[in-house]
Formats: structure tokens, C-alpha cells, sequence
């Protein structure tokens, strides 16, 4: 993996070396240096952008947000601290969510009176996760780390969604709270009327995903989706623009402990924000004509490969890279 | 009017950020910590690496955190901390912004609910949960 990531950035840094020798040897060099400790300091911010750019494809093309596979690859496979990794990780998730968000909003696609309640739960645990998250040791913390991430590879695997789910009468906690809504489903051409059900067990599962996102500085978009999805019968669109909405007020809760504490290293965040917004324009554009399939098990191999990675460094065992 | 609100925010925070770090790389605001030091302290976790720049280079009373780093935005590296800031404070004032709204429309049970979420994001704002110390 470092060789890997040595060679990306040899290509990175040296666009002379186009031979395939010349960027070998450029390669070998960095990774040397990477691999004891006397790496310049611009290698590891670096390699950061040119994972977070390929993370950003992966992540608009295979459908989920950049957070999930930031925090453990990063953490995985690179030599910064668990504590300044969850912080970046945070803030990439965040800034995805507030480009996002205002489009969605203006196309009635994100509804605020479903967000607002939901993420009331979900900040106040998402702040309880990142102080416990941050109390707890790095290894409990990278090895809990690893099982939730394997947990999200086994629920992508599993979970399957619907576009327009079948709610037969809306409960009467949405009903008192008057959420429902109507959208323009561009694909049939026809307004969309939509409601919700079962609103307690939804929100009451917005706690645990609240929590995971702080502790773990993930996104929560592989959460939401699903919960609001497939538990409160929410359509699959407004399901994806609401909890893409819904990320700007959780983890704005959750990176303002981290932020307080001091994980913010700019050398990080900024390379990290370029590289996967830079990432997810390209990526925008390849989803036209990629299969959207393909990138999908792509994304679940990853997750299963860095979710292992982290549980075995969180043991101190040893790892196949 | 929120989403007006999240747009604007996005792109100041934004640009904010990306001007401050041009600052930061290209050394023309002096960081406090200088950059060829930073791969032997971002291993650290951040009690260590907090004291670790305070005995080094920054010698305050006290270890950076919560709102500290404004008394250091003299630096290049703790500059780059004004556009995270305004990027985190976006949600903040949208909600701020639609509560007399709510009111107005007398829905109530949503006005209690933007008030609570506005005292769950300046409790997390404030520093006051800062953990660890």
C-alpha cells in the first residue's frame, strides 16, 4: 500500500518521470524515505490528496459519501493519529453536505420539517460519541473502528432499497409534526406525494448512527439512507437528499468537539477537501457512462479490506500491508 | 431562505479557507509551527501533539484549544482555522435565522425544536464539552 501510494505520488509530484523506469525509481525513493521516517514533509499531504481524490470518484460514483471511507483507509494506511484523522474526516463529510445541501433544499428534495426532528437526535448523540470517542483509547477506539466498518460492508451487501415504499397510513407522531411532502419526479415526469410511518423507531435509531458518526468522525450517510428508506418509508430520493442535509447539522455538532480540542491540522483538512471535491466533480461525470455496479462491490471490497486493517491495528496485530 | 443562507456560508467558508492556506503554503503569513516539523507530530495523538507545540513553539500559558486559537490567527497554520470556523458556524446562524420565522407561523413544536438544536450546536461551539484535557 505505501509503494502504492509512493508511486501515485511520484507521478504526482514528478510529472517529469513519464517513464515507467524513471517514475519507478522516483517511486522507490519516496517510499524509502516514507518507510523510515525521513519523508519530506509534503509526501503524506500529498498522497492524502491523491487518495481522497480517488475516494471522491469511488464515492459519487458507487452512491455513498466520502467520510465512510476516509476515516478508516486514512487511519489504516497512513501514519496520522486516529484523533486528527476523525476531525479531517468530519469536515470533509461536512463540506460535502453543505455543497449539497442548498440544491437539494431548493429542489424540495430535502425536506426540512423530516430533518429537523431527526437531527435534533442525531447531533445531541453525535456530540456524546465524539467526547466519548475522544475519552476512550485510540486502540479501543481504531479496533471498534474496524468492526462498524465491516458492519457497513455487510449492510451495503444486504440492504436493499426502494424508490417509492409503500406507507399505508402515516403515523400519528408524523402526523402531529406535519411531515410529508410532495416532489417532481423528473424520470415518470410526475408529482411524487409522500408520507411517513413508524417516525419512533426511526428516530430512536438515529441515536446509535448520531453516535457511530461522532465517535468515529464518519458520515452518516450509509445510516440514514437505509433508516429513512426502508424504516420510515421515506422515497429513495428524498431519503438521499435529506440525509445528505442532514450530515450538515450532525457533524457540524460532532467536528466542533473535535475542533475544540484541537484535532485540526490545516496540512490535512485542505488537501483532503480538494482532493475529494476535485474527486467527486470528475466523479459526477464518470457516473454517466460507469457501472455504477461495479464501482458499488468496489467500494464494499475497500471497506472490507480497511475495516480488517483497522481491526488488527487497534490489536496491535499484524495486517497483510 | 436556509438554503440561501447554507449556500452563502459554503462558498465564504470555502474561499476563506483556500485563501488562508495559499497564505500558509506559500509562506507568506509565517506559520507557528514550521511546516518541515509537521510529519513528527502528526503521529502524535492530540494531548501530546498540543503539548508538544505549546513547549516548542508556541510557549502560552495554557494548551490550544477550544476558541484559543483566535489569539494565534497571526500564524499562517492557525489562520487557515478562520475558514473551518465560518464552514462549522453555517448551520449555526441558518437556524437562528428561521426560528422568528417559525414563531411567526405559530408552528411552535418546530420553533422548540430549531431553538434546542441551536443550544445543542453552541454548547458543541462554545468549547465548553472539550474532553481529555
Amino acid at each position: 500500500m505505501a509503494a502504492t501510494c509512493a508511486l501515485a505520488a511520484a507521478l504526482l509530484l514528478h510529472p517529469g518521470a513519464v517513464g515507467a523506469q524513471e517514475a519507478t525509481l522516483a517511486a522507490q525513493g519516496v517510499a524509502d524515505a516514507a518507510a523510515t521516517g525521513t519523508a519530506a514533509w509534503w509526501f503524506w499531504p500529498a498522497v492524502l490528496f491523491g487518495m481522497t481524490f480517488v475516494m471522491g470518484i469511488l464515492a459519487a460514483v458507487g452512491g455513498v459519501g466520502g467520510g465512510v471511507l476516509f476515516v478508516p483507509i486514512v487511519s489504516g494506511f497512513c501514519p496520522f493519529h486516529l484523533d486528527f484523522v476523525r476531525c479531517t474526516g468530519l469536515l470533509v463529510a461536512l463540506c460535502g453536505a453543505l455543497a449539497a445541501g442548498p440544491g437539494f433544499l431548493r429542489m424540495n428534495l430535502a425536506s426540512l420539517r423530516l430533518a429537523m426532528p431527526v437531527a435534533l437526535i442525531a447531533s445531541t448523540c453525535s456530540v456524546a460519541g465524539a467526547m466519548v470517542g475522544l475519552a476512550l483509547p485510540t486502540s479501543a477506539v481504531q479496533t471498534s473502528l474496524g468492526i462498524v466498518i465491516l458492519g457497513i460492508a455487510v449492510l451495503m451487501v444486504l440492504a436493499r432499497k426502494s424508490a417509492f415504499p409503500a406507507v399505508r397510513s402515516a403515523d400519528g407522531l408524523s402526523q402531529a409534526l406535519r411531515i410529508h411532502g410532495v416532489y417532481m419526479e423528473a424520470s415518470l415526469d410526475q408529482e411524487i406525494a409522500w408520507k411517513i410511518h413508524r417516525t419512533v423507531p426511526g428516530l430512536l435509531l438515529f441515536i446509535a448512527i448520531g453516535f457511530m458518526a461522532g465517535m468515529f468522525g464518519l458520515g452518516a450517510g450509509w445510516a440514514n439512507v437505509p433508516v429513512l428508506n426502508l424504516v420510515m418509508g421515506v422515497p429513495l430520493k428524498v431519503s438521499v437528499a435529506t440525509s445528505k442535509f442532514l450530515l450538515s447539522i450532525t457533524d457540524t455538532s460532532a467536528a466542533w468537539v473535535y475542533v475544540n480540542r484541537g484535532c485540526v491540522i490545516p496540512m490535512m483538512v485542505v488537501p483532503s477537501l480538494v482532493g475529494i471535491m476535485m474527486g467527486s466533480f470528475i466523479g459526477v461525470r464518470i457516473l454517466r457512462v460507469a457501472k455504477p455496479g461495479f464501482v458499488r462491490w468496489l467500494v464494499i471490497a475497500l471497506l472490507l479490506f480497511s475495516g480488517g486493517k483497522a481491526i488488527t491495528k487497534g490489536l496491535g496485530l499484524p495486517f497483510i500491508v | 431562505m436556509y438554503a440561501k443562507i447554507l449556500a452563502a456560508g459554503m462558498y465564504t467558508g470555502l474561499c476563506v479557507l483556500l485563501a488562508t492556506f495559499a497564505l500558509y503554503l506559500t509562506g507568506a503569513v509565517e506559520p507557528a509551527i514550521p511546516i518541515d516539523r509537521l510529519p513528527e507530530l502528526w503521529t502524535l495523538d492530540v494531548t501530546k501533539y498540543l503539548e508538544a507545540v505549546n513547549v516548542q513553539y508556541l510557549h502560552h500559558e495554557h494548551l490550544l484549544t477550544g476558541w484559543t486559537w483566535v489569539g494565534a490567527v497571526g500564524h499562517g497554520d492557525y489562520l487557515n482555522f478562520v475558514g473551518i470556523a465560518v464552514l462549522s458556524l453555517v448551520t449555526l446562524v441558518c437556524f437562528l435565522r428561521i426560528i422568528p420565522t417559525l414563531f411567526r407561523k405559530h408552528d411552535y413544536t418546530y420553533a422548540v425544536i430549531a431553538v434546542l438544536e441551536v443550544a445543542i450546536l453552541a454548547l458543541a461551539a462554545s468549547g465548553l464539552l472539550a474532553v481529555g484535557e
